[in-house]
């Protein structure tokens, strides 16, 4: 791919601008009047933390929500995207992280749910529906068959039937929030192919990524929202990547990755033979008091998988495990908690955080036991674990009392680490602990789990993230499709070993 | 941050005592009071001791299965075949009564075939993981099934004096055995719900099955022993009101699951799980039982009582969206 | 092989099993004119199913359908008590039908009460309105006109006209379901409601009109129920909602919404009237009716499950080669 020129051409106005668009919630003010400016044949990346506004921007500029205040001028005209088909009709579409496809219908259906192609009757017309759907799946090189039910498809198949679906309204502005987030490299490569195709078509592209390396290969511009404000933007070649931290948090931030060399104890858990029918095959490992054991691989690599069949989610059809002294096979969460093994989820929405619950609840669930008498519940030890613990990761919260769902992301998060911490564990499995998560309390997270290390914990921490990885790991386990690749230490710990294990190149060192 | 350096968050903002006045078992208590007041106002019979007293009938049975059903759906699950298991329940207990068990043989087995029951529906629903709305309804209809099986259009009415203890007797005075049953069962399922750790992974399973399940809870265990729970009270009231009417239909308790759900709805616990309390529970019986007593008294016909029933579902659901919805405006 | 594997065929293999089973003990069950009439004897149900269908798709549920069916009944009685002309009965008990089903799907969508509330009101209002409209007066054969209860038995080309219209139905909601747009937003909506709000449907407006088409479906029978049953009370279709889920259950309709067919929902509905007509042939009691009725529903949920059963994810390699 050519070097972005980042030459913004003056001429051509904007396709669509946003002009002091307000947007407030019960309780919170997620945008205070931002701006934004798509022009066409330009990638745009819009950069900023979570909580900063990206997703509620991309609602109203898809027309799930409506702004407040503030303008939507599309060449110039103040339009206004009452529903979603609103916005379709005007040529806005956008590529989602989450699934919003349908299961039971057929790709060609998908493509089309909306605005199928009618027959003189009104009756939705299967052929041509079938034949552009082929004709779109083509222009983007993916081999589909436009009959396939969905739910057959792989991930990125249905990635790409996303794509195709937002070239189905021929939009002239293509929001993509996050695409790359479940690719493989090669993937990855063929998205930014894409990209390519969309620019020279003309299109005005809106590319939402907290990965740098992927904001400075294809964007022309760049715009930083922080806190629901509009901070700047520009062309991407006048500014660095620090400058875009700076304007992102607000502040320098450096020292990400405190990681202090531990003492590596005895070993905590050694794992032996774990085998399941479709997720992996063939996992030994051991992992040692006062280490942090990175665990590296592609999305889909099935590092998560082997991660709940260690705390009991999951069975495995064959293999041990031996934590302490006792060897056994862990076939519930109940006993994985028992023998000292917790898991802190990737999804901290689904399976991290109860919402409706409070605070206080959420932190003493798994504790029950120790803060109950006979099975009634004590209000005052509960308060007092969770007081403890909260206390001790600097949660942000009005009450402990205060329903879990109404706090922020990371605040969540902490509220999971500090629910499986109460429980004093031996090992703690943290499944991509800092995604999602903004900088500030990505370091914060870290410089945490390295005391956890300090204190004798053993730390798994599986991250898609290099910087991560060896940032935080004194050594690293690299997954791949189900298997385990290969183990780095010391100075093989390195960017391009990590990724050559992890993607299956020839020649990947031991 | 080993040592608590971190900010210090209140434990709470707002009193127990301020919420629970704000609450929909508020509300409940003042229509409660409205209505009993409205009934006494309408006819000269309702302040009547006797009267109320057989009053608490209308209620009493229906009310112990709604604790457990309260549970249940709180978790998330529902359970549609509790009437059908009083007709299974109450045809054990005739069968036998018929071959000449005395009482406590008869209460066992009622009780047993709850549990079975229950155990059946649990086994389909936490073990196999089959939706319960549609389990029920097969189970609904096979146990009633099998008690058209085993009588046909006929009737036990066999049974020994001493069993009508349970649904005729009186404690004390006017209190009747079953009001007294209710109000234990309030009790006991009250502090269960609220007090205990069970009662606490039931609102976790409800609100977020799948965290509960990654924080370490079993909850299929958990769901088994909410449906043997369902299936418990549904025997213990087969017992109450077999012994009640003194006979045994396949067709007894037709329509019981859903004034039973009835009941839970307009207790405050939301069909979707997650919240709700045994409070609630117990006064929407005691709003139903009052509504359905007074217009008794008034000569208003059953069916026409239902469509009462049935606006006060909706009005019940309904008004505080819509009041929401306006003020927003 | 994907059509030996598929729900329908295995629910066809199944009727056929069954048939074959009572042809054993009776072999005048399957003969082609009692067969026919098996079909006449179910088509209230198929068309009740068929409306309940739309209704379980889009992840709602109509608890009050048998009590929409009864309701309108009744007013057809009523109405042709009174003189009206029988075209303009028809239209009257679709529409009202379809009045009734409208106030479920308006509580649905604009209040956002869970449908299972708000059919359980529904279910005692409706049939409670039988009585407050007649006080529990029945309106008997006759009392009816001629015309009135001859019309669903006239004869066509071998099959009753209750027959043929629930055959047209059947076709229509076909080609609802799978060539029109509110047939995939149907399932659409159900399948992922979230995911319809970014392709522009409306999930409540699509629940509202499943609601609506239920209802009108419901009215409709109604008319042809009190008419081939020659009578009208309050209690009449008691208890048939269930039968109807019932129905779709079997049919694969799946409860979460999302996934069905038309065709397992006409052969869930044939399955159950089929047990239900060929009991007192065989020689069972009718009373063991409902016990089957039972275990069928609990047996096709059981096998629905374990089709739907959602594999782990498929990682290794060798578990499954994709494009």
């Amino acid at each position: 791919m050519q070097p972005r020129s980042g030459v913004v051409d003056g001429a051509a106005p904007p396709v669509l601008s946003l002009r002091g668009i307000v947007k407030s919630f019960p309780g919170v003010r997620a945008l205070g009047g931002v701006q934004l400016d798509l022009y066409p044949g330009q990638v745009t990346a819009l950069v900023g933390e979570n909580g900063a506004g990206k997703s509620t921007i991309v609602k109203i500029l898809t027309g799930i929500y409506q702004p407040d205040e503030g303008q939507i001028l599309i060449d110039g005209t103040v339009v206004h995207f009452p529903t979603a088909e609103a916005a379709g009709r005007a040529g806005v579409t956008a590529i989602h992280q989450e699934t919003v496809l349908f299961d039971e219908l057929t790709v060609a259906e998908n493509i089309f749910v909306g605005h199928a192609p009618r027959t003189r009757w009104g009756l939705i017309d299967r052929r041509a529906m079938h034949a552009r759907a082929a004709g779109i799946l083509d222009s983007i090189g993916a081999d589909l068959d436009p009959g396939v039910r969905l739910r057959d498809l792989s991930i990125a198949s249905r990635h790409l039937v996303a794509i195709a679906r937002a070239l189905s309204i021929d939009a002239r502005v293509v929001i993509m929030d996050e695409p790359t987030a479940a690719l493989s490299h090669k993937e990855i490569a063929e998205l930014y192919g894409l990209v390519e195709k969309l620019r020279a078509q003309g299109r005005a592209i809106l590319f939402i990524s907290h990965k740098f390396d992927e904001i400075f290969r294809i964007a022309d511009r760049w715009t930083v929202f922080r806190d629901g404000q509009f901070v700047g933007q520009g062309a991407i070649t006048d500014v660095t990547e620090a400058e875009l931290v700076r304007m992102m948090v607000g502040r320098a931030v450096d020292q990400i990755y405190p990681k202090r060399p531990a003492r590596i104890g005895p070993p905590a858990l050694v794992v032996a033979g774990y085998c399941h029918p479709t997720e992996f095959e063939d996992i030994n490992f051991t992992l040692h008091q006062g280490e942090i054991l990175g665990f590296y691989g592609l999305v889909g690599a099935g590092r998560s998988e082997v991660m709940q069949a260690l705390f009991g989610i999951t069975r495995p059809s064959r293999g041990a495990c031996r934590i302490g002294d006792d060897v056994r096979v862990i076939r519930s969460t109940a006993q994985a908690v028992g023998a000292g093994i917790v898991y802190v989820p990737e999804d901290r929405g689904r399976q991290g955080a109860v919402k409706g619950l409070p605070i206080y609840q959420n932190v003493t669930l798994p504790s029950l036991a120790r803060t109950s008498r006979a099975g009634f519940l004590r209000l005052a030890e509960e308060f007092a674990l969770a007081r403890d613990y909260t206390q001790r990761l600097d949660l942000r919260a009005a009450s402990l009392d205060q329903d879990v769902a109404l706090i922020s992301g990371g605040n969540q998060q902490k509220v999971v680490i500090a629910k499986w911490l109460a429980t004093r564990p031996r090992v703690i499995i943290l499944d991509e602990p800092t995604k999602g998560i903004d900088i500030g309390s990505k370091a914060a997270v870290h410089e945490f789990m390295s005391e956890l290390a300090g204190q004798g914990l053993a730390v798994i921490m599986v991250s898609s993230e290099i910087p991560e990885v060896l940032g935080m790991s004194d050594r690293v386990i690299v997954m791949r499709e189900g298997r385990i690749a290969a183990e780095f230490r010391d100075e093989a710990m390195t960017p391009e070993n990590l990724v050559r294990a992890a993607v299956g190149i020839n020649g990947a060192a031991a | 941050m080993t040592s608590a350096t971190g900010r210090r968050i209140p434990d709470r903002l707002t009193t127990p005592a301020a919420r629970a006045f704000k609450s929909w078992e508020a509300l409940l208590l003042i229509v409660a009071v409205a209505i009993f007041v409205l009934n006494s106002l309408a006819s000269p019979y309702f302040l009547d001791p006797w009267n109320l007293s057989d009053a608490s009938f209308n209620f009493t049975e229906k009310a112990m299965i709604a604790f457990a059903m309260a549970m249940l759906i709180i978790a998330g699950e529902i359970d549609l075949s509790v009437g059908a298991i009083i007709a299974l329940a109450s045809t054990v207990m005739g069968a036998a009564a018929a071959a000449g068990a005395g009482t406590p043989v008869l209460v066992v087995l009622g009780l047993a075939t709850g549990l079975a029951c229950g155990a059946f529906n649990g086994m389909l629903v936490a073990r196999f993981g089959l939706p319960s709305i549609v389990v029920t309804i097969g189970t609904m209809s096979l146990f009633r099934g099998i008690s058209y099986i085993v009588l046909g259009d006929g009737a036990y009415t066999a049974y020994p004096a001493s069993f009508a203890w349970f649904g005729q007797g009186y404690v004390w005075w006017v209190i009747t055995v079953e009001l007294v049953t209710f109000a234990l069962a309030a009790l006991a399922f009250g502090i269960l719900l609220h007090r205990t750790n069970f009662g606490r992974m039931v609102y976790a399973i409800g609100n977020n099955a799948t965290a509960a399940r990654f924080s370490g809870i079993r909850v299929e265990k958990i769901r088994f022993i909410l449906f043997l729970l369902t299936g418990l009270m549904s025997g213990i009231a087969a017992i109450c009101l077999t012994s009640r009417l003194g006979s045994t239909r396949p067709s007894i308790a037709s329509g019981f699951e859903l004034e039973v759900v009835t009941i839970v709805v307009l207790g405050g616990v939301s069909i979707l799980g997650g919240s709700g309390s045994i409070l609630g529970v117990a006064l929407a019986a005691l709003v139903m039982g009052l509504v359905t007593f007074g217009l008794g008294l008034l000569n208003v016909p059953g069916i026409v009582m239902s469509i009462i029933v049935g606006l006060l579902l909706i009005a019940v659901i309904a008004l505080p969206r819509l009041w929401t919805m306006l003020s927003r405006r | 092989m994907t059509l030996l594997k598929s729900r329908e065929a295995i629910l066809a293999l199944a009727i056929l099993a069954l048939l074959a089973l009572i042809a054993t003990r009776f072999p005048g069950f399957v003969a082609p004119a009692n067969l026919a009439r098996v079909l006449t004897d179910t088509s209230p149900l198929i068309l009740l199913a068929l409306g309940q269908m739309a209704v379980i798709l889009t992840k709602c549920i109509d608890l009050s359908i048998a009590a929409n069916l009864a309701l309108c009944g009744m007013i057809a009685a009523l109405m042709n008590g009174a003189g009206v002309p029988l075209p303009l009965i028809l239209l009257a008990v679709i529409a009202l039908g379809a009045v009734l089903g409208a106030v479920n799907g308006l509580l649905v969508w604009k209040l956002g009460i869970p449908s299972i509330v708000v059919t359980l009101g529904t279910m005692t209002i409706y049939r409670g309105t039988i009585f407050l409209l007649t006080g529990g007066a029945w309106i008997n054969a006759h009392q009816m006109s001629a015309g009135f209860k001859a019309f669903p038995r006239m004869m066509i080309a071998g099959l009753p006209v209750m027959t043929w219209i629930a055959l047209a139905i059947v076709a229509a909601v076909a080609v609802l379901m799978t060539r029109t747009a509110l047939g995939r937003a149907f399932y659409a909506v159900g399948g992922n409601p979230h995911a319809a709000v970014y392709a522009g449907i409306s999930v409540g407006r699509t629940q509202f009109l499943a609601f609506v088409i239920a209802g009108a479906l419901a009215g409709l029978t109604g008319y042809l129920w009190v008419a081939r049953y020659a009578v009208a009370y309050v209690d009449i279709a008691g208890g048939f909602e269930l039968d109807v889920v019932a129905a779709c259950v079997i049919g694969g309709i799946a409860i979460a919404g999302g996934s069905g067919s038309v065709a397992g929902c006409v052969m869930g509905a044939l399955f159950l009237g089929i047990i239900k007509n060929a009991l007192p042939v065989v020689g069972i009691s009718p009373f063991w009716q409902m016990a089957i009725s039972g275990a069928a529903i609990l047996i096709a949920i059981a096998f629905n499950a374990t089709n739907q059963r959602e594999r782990g994810r498929i990682i290794l390699k060798q578990a499954e080669h994709r494009t």
